[in-house]
């Protein structure tokens, strides 16, 4: 089952905090279509949190087709949910990451600057596609 | 939407003194309300006449629609106060003490309570002043939701608590939120904890209200806000907190629109908190007010 934890010094919401951690386990293969979410009730005994920002977070899941609840039962990932990427896609694009991380590295960028040049490709590709 | 508590004119005195004047105040039912402000600006006493232990001087409150003056034994039937320095006997024991709220409440659920202190591995026969500090805030929320509560009412009840302590004790409480809907009003200076656990805030400043009303939208109405000083004059809505520098400026305001080249940054319920505590003379109240930009 997954295990859901808080940052509390972070300035993202608890209840998106729960989100994002969903999408990522599904994302990346930790959690399949129907596999079930700890209940409402455990999340709010794991980490002390108020039982609405919980069913807040599944419900934002759930209208985002990550997720599905059957009443009384529980609540699944939904076939709907994006699949993660197949293993060897996964390992092959760690490994291209990794020798443009250490050549960006040896060109002296540093962590935030890494980032940032990450963070503007992604977004000028992506109004490339758009295009 | 069913109101659990609300107020128009509250207002108590002590002598000269008013340590609640003027309260307007609507909580509905189901929040879990943090209640903020510093010592002195009338948390307690603001509990207290929500639950009938002290007369108002001015106004009347109403839990769900029914004055503890008026209706004391329909109020208390509805209300659970979990008072700062928890009143317990020491010399009774675990079971001795639920035993007691079972005498003391009509509605008083015996088995939910025993096993609530089992679940804790707080053994019954025990004496309650043989407990750990923590163990002992555990047996006096039970005694106060054993009484199935509508509404509970918690005066800082994990000021003196160490952490796995008070992340038990909240855990307990968050719990039976979850089960039974209960409106949670919760006084307490661990902003930390009140960011995980409240969906409503109300803030108090010398007695008076400074802020109250639902936290998100709060949260999204607040921003940060990083520009040119000399630009200052171009920064609308309520300003909250300045720190102006020669060149740069950082506030936190209420209100719509980032003026253009300025940087806007999100605040977080600890940053809220601390720019009203340290600004009384400014409020954001669930009424618009007619605040000079």
């Amino acid at each position: 089952m997954l295990d859901l934890y808080l940052d509390v010094r972070s300035a993202v919401s608890v209840y998106m905090q729960i989100v994002h951690q969903v999408e990522r386990a599904v994302r990346c293969g930790l959690l399949t279509p129907g596999d079930r979410l700890p209940a409402a009730r455990e999340v709010v005994a794991a980490l002390a949190v108020n039982p609405n920002t919980v069913l807040k977070a599944y419900a934002e899941l759930e209208s985002g087709g990550w997720v599905t609840s059957r009443a009384g039962v529980g609540t699944f990932v939904a076939e709907t949910a994006p699949r993660a990427v197949a293993a060897d896609v996964h390992d092959r694009l760690v490994r291209s990451l990794r020798d443009w991380l250490s050549e960006a590295r040896r060109e002296g960028l540093d962590q935030g600057a890494i980032e940032a040049l990450f963070t503007l490709t992604v977004e000028a590709t992506a109004k490339e596609r758009v295009a | 939407m069913a109101i659990a508590l609300e107020a128009s004119g509250l207002g108590k005195r002590y002598g000269s003194t008013w340590a609640v004047r003027d309260l307007c105040i609507s909580i509905p039912a189901g929040r879990v309300v943090a209640l903020v402000g510093p010592n002195g600006a009338g948390k307690t006493t603001f509990l207290q006449l929500a639950i009938g232990l002290l007369t108002p001087d001015t106004g009347d409150p109403q839990v769900f629609g029914w004055s503890p003056r008026d209706n004391p034994t329909l109020v208390l039937a509805r209300v659970g106060f979990l008072a700062q320095e928890r009143p317990l006997y020491m010399g009774f024991t675990v079971a001795e003490t639920l035993r007691m709220g079972r005498e003391l409440n009509p509605k008083w659920d015996l088995a939910l309570a025993e096993a609530r202190m089992r679940r804790l591995e707080i053994p019954l026969n025990r004496r309650v002043g043989k407990l750990s500090g923590g163990q002992q805030a555990q047996v006096a929320l039970a005694l106060a939701l054993g009484k199935r509560p509508e509404l509970l009412l918690l005066d800082e009840p994990v000021a003196n608590l160490d952490p796995l302590a008070r992340r038990q004790f909240l855990a307990e409480l968050m719990e039976s939120v979850a089960a039974e809907g209960l409106t949670v009003v919760l006084s307490s200076h661990l902003i930390a904890d009140l960011e995980r656990l409240a969906d409503h805030l109300v803030i108090l400043a010398g007695g008076r209200l400074q802020v109250a009303g639902d936290l998100e939208p709060l949260l999204e109405d607040h921003r940060w806000l990083v520009g040119p000083t000399e630009e200052i004059g171009r920064v609308g809505g309520t300003v909250v907190q300045a720190g102006t520098g020669e060149r740069q400026c950082r506030m936190l305001v209420r209100g719509p629109a980032v003026p253009r080249g300025w940087t806007a940054a999100p605040v977080t319920l600890e940053d809220l908190v601390l720019a009203y505590l340290g600004n009384p003379d400014v409020s954001a109240l669930a009424q618009p007010e007619a605040v000079p930009a």
